[in-house]
């Protein structure tokens, strides 16, 4: 099993192949359908995401001591974002994207380009990654997006996941989309 | 009866509690997928996180869904104290963090925090001479929503028609089009016939059905199972990442239609498939599911 940790060089995103089981160590931000928007239409971002990366998941979180506790933190559908992913990922230096079911073409050769990668987490598993997560360090745009669109930087520890897109083309759900067309037109 | 704190009860099992029988299948499932292979990591943590979160009590899945009440109710009850009362025990699930901030105003973009707003939750009442009263919670993520898909037969690029084999194409699309996008393995409620609106609506109640459950109807028993069958072989798995178990049930209820209209409706609903129900007999309350 590999493991990558925060910072993310690009030679450790290059490494990872479709299919390996990689755990994700550090520092993760959270972003989903309000953050990438704002992104991509040039809002600024009030962290650095340079060399970071973006979890697709809008937590379950309850107060605690003056701070905050994750109680469930699954991935949400990554595919939402493929409009604006490879602008994000260009222009703030994203090298590691975690979220489920995959994502289109233009964040396909924006890995490929930029030595980025799309890592899988177990949807629904929101519990048992809530369990990874030992730390809640700060919030961004709690107001303005609400708790569950906003920007929350989080410290994880040996994060499972699978790598779903590499950075040398690799594409797991292309691959599956294909085959199980295939099989499709057999059944019709 | 106080029926606020017994729908935040529910509430919390549903949320937190997988049933049985989706539990059941998932570890079936694992026996039958290769040892090592994605598909058993995959159906492996969807497994311990049904263990951890039933202990914990905390939820399956961060997306904790919409929430649709199905109630059977007496004549003569007062539904406007039980939709109040829904309202409640939302409002309190929420604030002990077992439903996240889950709802926006589509208009403004603003999050609702405490989840109650015009129709949400959803409760939908029916009546029967029966003395006791009883409540299905059902909970559906948007991910698994985003997937569900309506056909409007005859279909041309499906060669779909008017019958049962052009049902079995639509729901086998649907299927295909889901890929792992809806978090799969996904069960599916399926109506055919009626209009669009009851269409989507009696779809989503065959969610209720337990897994082990067949159609009345043999027709459409011997569709859910083939269905079933053929879905499985499409090789899509757990979350796309390829493998043999790409639905854990087929559910299909029918309903009378316009001559001009035939509807297939598809429901998808993602492995965290959250019903639950609680039957209430005067002060007696039973667990259901």
């Amino acid at each position: 099993m590999k493991q990558i940790c925060y910072p993310f060089s690009e030679g450790s995103v290059r490494s990872l192949r479709v299919g390996e089981i990689v755990r994700v160590n550090g520092c993760v931000y959270t972003g989903r359908d309000r953050l990438h928007k704002y992104l991509a239409e040039g809002g600024a971002c009030p962290v650095s995401l340079r060399d970071g990366a973006l979890y697709h998941c809008g937590p379950v979180v309850v107060p605690q001591d003056g701070g905050w506790r994750v109680v469930a933190a699954g991935p949400t559908t990554s595919i939402r974002e493929e409009s604006y992913m490879a602008k994000v990922i260009g222009q703030h230096g994203v090298r590691v994207i975690i979220g489920k079911g995959g994502m289109g073409p233009a964040t396909h050769e924006a890995c490929r380009r930029f030595g980025c990668v799309y890592l899988q987490a177990v949807g629904g598993a929101a519990a048992l990654l809530a369990q990874r997560i030992v730390r809640v360090e700060s919030v961004h745009f709690l107001d303005e997006f609400g708790a569950t669109e906003a920007l929350w930087q989080l410290e994880v520890e040996n994060f499972e996941t699978v790598v779903g897109m590499d950075a040398h083309g690799g594409d797991v759900f292309a691959d599956v989309r294909t085959a199980s067309g295939a099989e499709l037109q057999k059944l019709m | 009866m106080n029926w606020t704190e017994t729908l935040a009860e529910l509430i919390r099992r549903n949320t937190s509690d997988l049933p049985g029988d989706v539990e059941v299948a998932l570890r079936e499932a694992l026996k039958i997928e290769a040892p090592q292979s994605q598909a058993a990591v995959m159906l492996q943590a969807l497994i311990d996180n049904t263990v951890l979160a039933r202990r914990r009590h905390t939820p399956l899945c961060q997306d904790t869904g919409t929430l649709t009440f199905f109630w059977r109710v007496p004549p003569g009850t007062d539904t406007c104290a039980l939709e109040r009362s829904a309202r409640e025990a939302v409002k309190l699930a929420t604030l002990n963090g077992w439903l996240r901030r889950n709802t926006i105003d589509t208009l403004s973009g603003q999050s609702i925090d405490t989840n109650v707003a015009e129709r949400c939750p959803s409760c939908h009442f029916e009546q029967d001479n029966r003395a006791d009263e009883e409540v299905w919670l059902v909970q559906k993520g948007g991910g698994s929503e985003n997937m569900s898909r309506q056909y409007s037969l005859p279909d041309k690029e499906l060669g779909a028609g008017r019958d049962l084999e052009g049902v079995r194409r639509c729901v086998l699309r649907a299927v295909w089009a889901a890929q792992g996008f809806g978090c799969a393995p996904g069960i599916l409620g399926v109506c055919i016939g009626s209009d669009r609106a009851e269409g989507f609506l009696t779809a989503k109640r065959q969610l209720l059905r337990p897994l082990g459950d067949t159609a009345a109807d043999p027709a459409l028993a011997e569709l859910e199972r083939r269905l079933l069958d053929e879905a499985n072989r499409l090789g899509i798995g757990p979350m796309g990442l390829g493998g043999k178990t790409t639905l854990l049930g087929v559910k299909i209820a029918a309903l009378p239609r316009l001559p001009a209209s035939f509807f297939v409706t598809v429901a998808y609903m993602c492995w965290a498939c959250r019903r639950r129900g609680v039957r209430v007999t005067g002060d007696t309350i039973e667990w259901l599911g």
